[in-house]
């Protein structure tokens, strides 16, 4: 009797809640497997579809983002075999589902610890609620690919921001199977966008796109990338986060600021009266 | 008829120098290699006083004293102690409030009537929050930073701020960028605007009048050369900046690969949305406030009226009774509502875009207002019949110039208003409260006023979203970018 | 005046028959936010009035005065005496004005009218159960035409503020009329006591309410309660006179009264109606003070503009 065929997986991007080719039709060869190789327009369309899941992520309550993103953990728990079999160690599953989970708690405690009533002096109500800022491109770090990641994405939505991510161009499998825990995980298409390929590529396309808020550089290894894609930022004011100085360390507790760098302070004034 | 007869403010308060150094280090030094150039009362266009300008060695200068300053003394003081200098400089400027009034009105054009009663309290106001936060700033809710950053449980200053400040409210922005600096435990050197530097030099005295060791506030004068001197010098570690949004965008081009923290605070077209069931005697104050206060130079003024098209015709006819009432002319004239244009460049900035107005179709109304001969003057005005897609729709004009449009659904207000780049600030008009709050979740404006415009307290984080800069002025929010956090 | 405001006086005229078409039109006005009204009047309070103009104030708010005394130990004495200084303020200086008009109690006022005849020096009288008007309706307008034909050719009356606060506004309408009625051709002065309306959007309901019922002035208080005129009150009931003859082509006078006590308080008034409704409306025909001590401050500050020198308390006329 012969040994059974394996049905392969075809690794695609994740764009809008769905997993197209590149439009480029490009690939590279990563693992022994045909990873998507993203063009500029692939950048372009993720920005669209980010920008698209903006209101309903944002306008959801922080109860349910934060419902959804616990169940991303659930799901991570799940596939933790697939992680490991693509090379991640299980030490590191173990960490991003508790990363994972630790931020998802964040969800519905942001406005309370970051914003608060101002004792303004005058008859009026006054009071500041962080917000999120909106569409965020997100470098992922080379490694670890799936920590990093997590590390990543988990700051930027858990406020209602969407994001693209430029993932590891070394280590994409993971990238591509993390969408796939995504995306059946409640998560509405477009909250999370992931790209495979070169990060000279799409992450200058994202630093310079008008329709982006906010960049986070702090997987960027490369110092030189980091200056370029900064400048480009500064075209419409993007909030940056500046790669980490040195050799981050991603298994260290990463405090509020990749989620607080990420925020906007809307302040709201009104008279009191009769 | 009632004419108020003219009720100037004394001058004779404000003792000017002919002429003004750089105050490096505890005191004033001639330029190392810059010149020197003339500020004007742009009321009437006399010189007031001749101020040094900085150069690069002057900058150089200004940040080692502020280093020297912040390692040696300003730096391992005690919070208690800082706090207790930036109380006495409270009191100082509460003090000689009268003074640093008449003495901006006389600098920037803005009517005493402001300087008076809305700047200078502001200014003492600012100072004596972040007083208090010196000696507290473990308690500023920044959370706890990870054991590989900086541990410790209070969070550390950042070292020397390169500050940069514009021309509407000198004193006010000043104080916005040095009080919770130094509250932080930073040392500053600040750049004021060109055309309005001696509010700043008199606030030098006060740091000498305060004893606030040398070095702690440098205060250099100078125009944009020297700004960009003093953001690009490496020794700097923080820069805060308020001004235009291409000045911005340079600057965060030019911070892009270093380690210093920027904030900016930069333009913005706001939104002023006015229903039809909106207290309508007090919409039309806002309106004016919105649009007249400081002349329009008012980064967050409410440019763009969005009125509710079945209440459009009501609205316009109450502002123009009212526009009719403002008087122009005289800032020190007690009774002075709108003041003198800041420069002759911004005169030309004004004119220019509200020529487009004409010209792009929109309707043109100022109400009859004798404009002094000299100075540099412009009569309130509105347009009508704008759309989103004229000039004075989007650009920032910075002048008081109203730009007027309709709506007829909330929706249809938030979408107009969040069109444009900028995001500083909105207001919202109303007598329904869950519109309010519906509205205030959509707009996308730092500061969103509600049944009121153009509010500042020093408790009440400011700041903007998308083009109009990043990071928090005011308030607990405001300490952020002056610590390591 | 124009057909659009000819036809919308008619159309509101016909608010009056109904309660519901009466509550319709009060709720449908615009609201009045305090912390903005009251920062509007402060603001108006902060104008420097100097030199010339505060000379032309000061003669104009004397012009203004209603010189008031109602008080339950007035005699015919004590109002002669009112009466005397009503028609010369200042004694020794005969450029003074005269004062718009005095006010006191309808038994009072028989006494006045000899005083004033001829003079130009409206009398007025509070009728209609003042201050409460907590009294049957015919024995209202039984004061109001007693007053009247005592030689009142101003009548101050109370409106119902318990009808009102109750939302019982036909009620308050139809005494107004009936008071309007029984005055004659005397002007019909409507207090509405705002201190006991508690809020702005009750003074412009109220004030509306006044103006549609056909009253000549809508005036803020009888002096009887701890909350009298107040510059923020009193800019509510400016907009509504602005606004009510706007819509209807007819201009209501307004009488802000009680608290008013200085030259200082009188000049910023006087700056909010000459900035809120303007000069149409700085005439003693169109705008007064209730007051009683203020003339001798006006007096005072007079003086002092006339001669330089501040003078005192002794140099003037107690009444």
């Amino acid at each position: 009797m012969s040994e059974r065929v394996a049905v392969r997986k075809t690794y695609k991007l994740f764009i809008g809640g769905k997993f197209p080719r590149s439009e480029s039709g490009r690939s590279y060869l990563v693992q022994s497997s045909n990873v998507s190789l993203a063009s500029r327009k692939d950048a372009r369309d993720a920005v669209v579809a980010a920008r698209a899941a903006v209101k309903g992520w944002a306008g959801a309550t922080a109860y349910n983002r934060g419902q959804i993103l616990y169940r991303a953990a659930e799901m991570l728990e799940g596939r933790r075999e697939q992680f490991v079999a693509l090379g991640i160690p299980g030490d590191e599953v173990d960490a991003a589902v508790d990363r994972w989970v630790w931020y998802a708690g964040w969800a519905d405690k942001l406005a309370q610890v970051y914003g608060g009533a101002n004792p303004v002096a005058g008859p009026y109500f006054n009071i500041s609620a962080p917000e999120p800022t909106g569409v965020v491109a997100v470098v992922a770090p080379e490694r670890p690919a799936l920590l990093g990641l997590v590390s990543v994405i988990a700051p930027a939505i858990v406020s209602g921001n969407t994001v693209v991510v430029a993932a590891s161009p070394s280590e994409p499998l993971a990238a591509v199977t993390l969408a796939e825990v995504l995306a059946t995980s409640d998560l509405p298409g477009g909250v999370v966008n992931i790209l495979t390929g070169a990060i000279t590529e799409t992450a200058p396309t994202l630093a310079a796109h008008m329709d982006v808020n906010a960049i986070d550089l702090t997987g960027v290894g490369d110092a030189a990338l980091a200056t370029d894609l900064e400048v480009k930022a500064a075209e419409n004011l993007k909030r940056v986060l500046r790669p980490a100085p040195g050799n981050h360390d991603w298994t260290a507790d990463p405090g509020v600021a990749p989620m607080t760098a990420l925020l906007e302070t809307k302040t709201v004034w009104h008279p009191k009266g009769v | 008829m009632f004419e108020y007869a003219p009720a100037p403010e004394s001058r004779s308060v404000v003792d000017l120098k002919p002429s003004y150094g750089l105050f490096i280090d505890g005191t004033f030094v001639d330029p190392t290699d810059g010149g020197s150039f003339k500020s004007i009362n742009p009321a009437s266009e006399e010189v007031l006083a001749e101020v040094a300008e900085a150069g690069a060695q002057d900058v150089e200068r200004a940040v080692r004293a502020a280093r020297k300053a912040y390692d040696k003394v300003w730096g391992p003081m005690p919070g208690r102690d800082r706090a207790k200098y930036l109380y006495r400089i409270a009191r100082l400027i509460q003090e000689r409030s009268r003074e640093l009034a008449v003495l901006e009105s006389l600098d920037n054009g803005k009517p005493i009537r402001e300087s008076r009663d809305v700047d200078l309290p502001l200014v003492a106001a600012h100072f004596f929050y972040y007083a208090g936060w010196a000696d507290k700033l473990e308690h500023a809710g920044f959370g706890q930073r990870p054991a590989s950053q900086h541990g410790g449980a209070i969070p550390q200053p950042l070292g020397v701020a390169a500050q940069v400040i514009p021309w509407n409210f000198p004193l006010l922005m000043l104080a916005w960028k040095i009080a919770p600096a130094l509250a932080a435990g930073n040392t500053v050197v600040l750049k004021p605007a060109e055309t309005t530097p001696l509010t700043a030099l008199l606030f030098a005295e006060i740091c000498q009048q305060a004893d606030l060791p040398a070095g702690v506030v440098n205060i250099l004068t100078g125009a944009g050369d020297t700004g960009r001197a003093l953001v690009e010098h490496p020794g700097v570690d923080k820069v805060a900046f308020t001004g235009s949004t291409d000045v911005g965008r340079a600057i965060a081009r030019s911070v892009a690969g270093t380690s210093k923290k920027l904030t900016l605070e930069l333009g913005g077209k706001a939104a002023n949305i006015v229903f039809d069931d909106a207290p309508i005697d007090q919409a039309v104050e806002g309106i004016v406030n919105g649009i007249f206060f400081n002349q329009g130079h008012v980064c967050c003024a409410g440019s763009r009226l969005l009125v509710q098209e079945n209440v459009a015709d009501r609205v316009l006819e109450s502002l123009k009774r009212r526009m009719a009432q403002l008087r122009v002319g005289d800032p020190l004239d007690k009774n002075t509502d709108v003041g003198a244009i800041n420069s002759a460049a911004q005169l030309e900035r004004i004119r220019e875009l509200s020529d487009a107005g004409s010209a792009e179709g929109a309707e043109r109304w100022s109400p009859p207002c004798d404009l002094p001969d000299r100075g540099f003057w412009f009569a309130p005005t509105i347009f009508t019949g704008v759309t989103q897609a004229h000039r004075i729709a989007r650009e920032e004009i910075f002048g008081p110039v109203l730009s007027v449009l309709t709506f007829r659904t909330p929706a249809e207000a938030v979408e107009k208003a969040n069109n444009t780049p900028y995001g500083l600030s909105a207001g919202i008009w109303t007598d329904k409260g869950s519109r309010i709050l519906w509205m205030a979740d959509r707009l996308r404006a730092g500061v969103v006023w509600a049944n009121t415009f153009n509010k500042f307290d020093p408790t009440s984080p400011f700041g903007g979203y998308k083009e109009s800069g990043y990071g928090r002025e005011g308030g607990r929010h405001g300490l952020e970018g002056y610590l390591n956090v | 005046m124009t057909a659009t405001t000819t036809s919308a006086r008619s159309e509101l005229s016909e608010l009056g028959r109904s309660e519901t078409a009466l509550r319709t039109f009060l709720h449908g006005l615009p609201g009045v936010d305090q912390v903005g009204a009251e920062q509007r009047a402060a603001q108006l309070g902060t104008r420097s009035i100097k030199t010339t103009a505060k000379a032309q104030a000061i003669d104009l708010a004397i012009r203004m005065v209603d010189l008031t005394t109602l008080e339950g130990a007035d005699t015919p004495g004590k109002v002669r005496a009112l009466a005397a200084k009503a028609l010369r303020p200042d004694p020794a200086d005969p450029s003074c004005p005269h004062v718009g008009a005095v006010c006191v109690y309808p038994a009072m006022v028989p006494h006045v009218a000899e005083v004033l005849r001829g003079s130009g020096v409206h009398l007025a009288s509070v009728a209609t159960a003042f201050p409460s008007g907590q009294a049957p309706l015919e024995i209202k307008l039984a004061d109001t035409r007693a007053a009247v034909a005592a030689g009142a050719d101003e009548i101050d009356m109370v409106i119902n503020r318990g009808a009102f606060l109750a939302g019982r506004y036909k009620e308050v309408y139809d005494e107004i009329v009936a008071t309007k009625e029984a005055s004659g051709d005397a002007h019909l002065k409507v207090i509405l006591e705002t201190g006991e309306l508690a809020t702005y959007d009750n003074v412009r309901r109220a004030s509306w309410l006044a103006m549609l019922a056909g009253g000549d002035f809508i005036k803020t208080s009888t002096g009887k309660v701890p909350i009298a005129a107040t510059m923020p009150v009193s800019l509510v009931m400016l907009e509504a006179v602005r606004d009510f003859r706007e819509a209807t082509g007819r201009q209501v006078g307004v009488k802000p009264a009680g608290g008013i006590k200085t030259t200082k308080d009188a000049i910023k008034y006087l700056v909010m109606v000459n900035e809120t409704v303007g000069p149409d409306w700085l005439d003693p025909d169109w705008f007064r003070f209730g007051a009683s001590s203020l003339l001798n401050d006006l007096l005072m500050q007079r003086t002092k503009l006339t001669t330089g020198t501040y003078s005192g308390p002794d140099y003037f006329t107690l009444d």
